[in-house]
């Protein structure tokens, strides 16, 4: 455009640079990156450049406020002769286990009741999705409170309907019933992000398709297992993956309600690497229990990738 | 006829029925929350008495007690700074980025869609440990600054995330006719592209005001001082010293630390739903 009218007007004056800055700055190769720059410089300072100081600390035998040595991987191979490293280990897999399997079954109960016609549809929803939304921390309060030894409403309200002996479980001071109580709340948080997603994935399935099927005499149970259940794996494929890598490093749950006991009964990796690496100040041997995150996210972006490669980048 | 509109009520009836219990799990914890924090001491420690309704009268003195002898209020204040910075931030620098990103070619842009996705999936219990040494060495350590700086590396790959798929959302066309009428980009983007893009910069918003308020292993590790600590860390942290647990005033601090998202969820619900279900929000 420019040189066009550069050929009629012959004696145009150069441009201001402002103007001249104003088209470079028009070139996609250059306000590309600039506009790409802040986020970029970021995630390089404050994410890539931290993970590869955990890394470094992982292998060395980093101590707060004292000199450190390269170690290896010896601090990886130590965790295996912990106990607590090794309770921790297992819990992360029945916590995010239980959790996961518990809210997607749940959650497809929960979506498939949102979307028929509902009296008070938009109360309802909001209603569901609340636990999602309040601060983790603080609700988590409110079932460390619901948990309490001396005056569990839980307790109170079991013993009422006869569905426990006085005077109920003691439940953040026994081993099981600690991992009972956090897995619960862990449900009770993660439920509404599930029946939300699936509830959309439900809505988006053809309504021509169960019309047929019905017409064809098929029963809801086989309508389900044939049309919603396949249509979804997709939407279920996706929210099972985001809720595993949150599940498997769930931090904000188990500091408030149990810290990890009794007796690590309840500890998962951030917990732990928390514990070790800051309240006890071995910072090397922290970071690498929170390394072992590293498999699992890898796995899930893995996945992610390949699902989401096909349709956006 | 009559009959199959009578089913269909009865079947309606039955799914409320059904939803009943899923509601009481969701909505009891804030009852109980709500009826603890404004119920008597007397009351409160009484094991004889019903744990699930009020019934020596209402009382508002773990407030009074919460708001006059904690620091409850600066801690309000932190959370609502941090957030409203952290918030502000994130969305102008995710804003620019998931322009370019959606728009622009570039050399490296595939990279860095993968990247930012990547670090929109790394959980922030996987970085605290290292970046508590980073927060020290720009010498934040135990300010609220740290987390202003801090929290940007969650909000921003999930904003940016979030308003790509808004941004790929506007026709090209509209842009390419600023384009052709003499706008630069940067004018075409302010003028054409981002008043089209509302809807997903408020939902960005709010998801990022939310997220940042709940934030609580960042703001639990690199800070401790009261004048400095969020209303999460010091609701959790601070009220509680040694074995005895004043339960009214640390569930009042609960519930009026919940409060400013619960008033931006009342406004807004219809956004957090369509957020989610956009599938751009983790859970």
């Amino acid at each position: 455009m420019a040189s066009a009218h550069a050929g009629v007007i012959a004696a145009t004056p150069r441009p201001r640079f402002g103007l001249r800055v104003g088209e470079w700055l028009n070139r996609e190769g250059v306000l590309g990156p600039m506009f790409v720059a802040p986020a970029l410089l970021l995630l390089l300072v404050l994410v890539a450049y931290p993970f590869c100081m955990a890394v470094y600390f992982s292998l060395s035998d980093a101590f707060i406020g004292r000199p450190t040595e390269f170690t290896g991987i010896r601090n990886f191979v130590n965790l295996w002769e912990s106990d607590a490293f090794r309770q921790t280990f297992q819990n992360a897999f029945v916590f995010t286990g239980i959790s996961v399997g518990f809210k997607l079954v749940m959650g497809i109960a929960l979506a498939l009741l949102l979307s028929q016609q509902l009296w008070f549809k938009r109360w309802i929803r909001g209603a569901v999705l609340l636990p999602w939304v309040i601060p983790t921390a603080l609700s988590t309060l409110g079932w460390w409170w619901m948990f309490n030894s001396l005056y569990s409403v839980v307790n109170w309200t079991g013993i009422a309907l006869d569905f426990m002996d006085a005077p109920g479980p003691n439940w953040l001071g026994q081993k099981y019933h600690a991992m009972a109580a956090v897995i619960v709340v862990n449900i009770w948080r993660g439920l509404p992000f599930f029946a939300i997603t699936i509830l959309a994935g439900l809505l988006a399935i053809p309504k021509e398709l169960y019309e047929a099927a019905e017409a064809d005499g098929a029963g809801p149970v086989r309508r389900f297992w044939h049309i919603t259940l396949p249509l979804l794996k997709p939407v279920l494929g996706i929210v099972i993956l985001f809720s595993t890598i949150f599940t498997f490093s769930e931090f904000n749950i188990v500091y408030v309600l149990t810290h990890g006991g009794p007796i690590n009964s309840t500890h998962l990796f951030a917990t732990l690497s928390r514990q070790v690496g800051l309240e006890t100040g071995r910072i090397g041997e922290g970071a690498a229990i929170s390394l072992y995150l590293f498999p699992v996210l890898m796995f899930v972006v893995w996945a992610q990738l390949r699902s989401v490669r096909r349709e956006v980048l | 006829m009559a009959s199959v509109a009578k089913r269909r009520h009865w079947k309606k009836l039955g799914i409320h029925l059904l939803l009943v219990p899923f509601l009481l799990f969701a909505l009891f914890p804030f009852y109980h929350m709500a009826t603890t924090s404004l119920k008597s001491d007397r009351e409160l420690y009484d094991r004889t008495a019903v744990p699930l309704v009020i019934r020596q009268g209402v009382t508002f003195d773990h407030y009074k007690k919460l708001l006059t002898e904690s620091e409850f209020v600066t801690w309000a204040k932190n959370s609502l700074l941090v957030t409203f910075l952290a918030t502000t931030l994130s969305l102008v620098i995710g804003t620019v980025a998931a322009y370019a990103l959606a728009r622009l070619t570039f050399i490296g842009v595939g990279g860095l869609g993968t990247a930012i996705f990547v670090t929109y999936l790394v959980p922030t219990s996987l970085l605290f440990l290292p970046l508590a040494q980073v927060v020290n060495w720009l010498g934040l350590g135990d300010s609220k600054w740290a987390l202003v700086v801090t929290y940007p590396t969650f909000l921003v790959p999930f904003c940016t995330w979030l308003l790509i798929g808004y941004f790929r959302t506007v026709p090209k066309e509209v842009e390419e006719c600023a384009l052709v009428d003499g706008c630069t980009r940067i004018q075409a983007l302010w003028h054409i592209i981002l008043p089209i893009a509302v809807p997903g910069l408020v939902c960005a918003a709010l998801f990022a005001f939310t997220l940042s308020w709940n934030e609580f292993i960042y703001a639990l590790t690199f800070t401790s001082s009261s004048e400095e600590i969020t209303a999460s860390v010091g609701v959790t942290q601070e009220l509680i010293r040694g074995d005895i647990y004043y339960w009214g005033q640390l569930m009042a601090g609960a519930m009026l630390g919940s409060i400013p998202i619960v008033i931006l969820y009342v406004f807004f619900l219809d956004y957090y739903v369509s957020g989610l279900t956009a599938g751009a929000v983790k859970g």
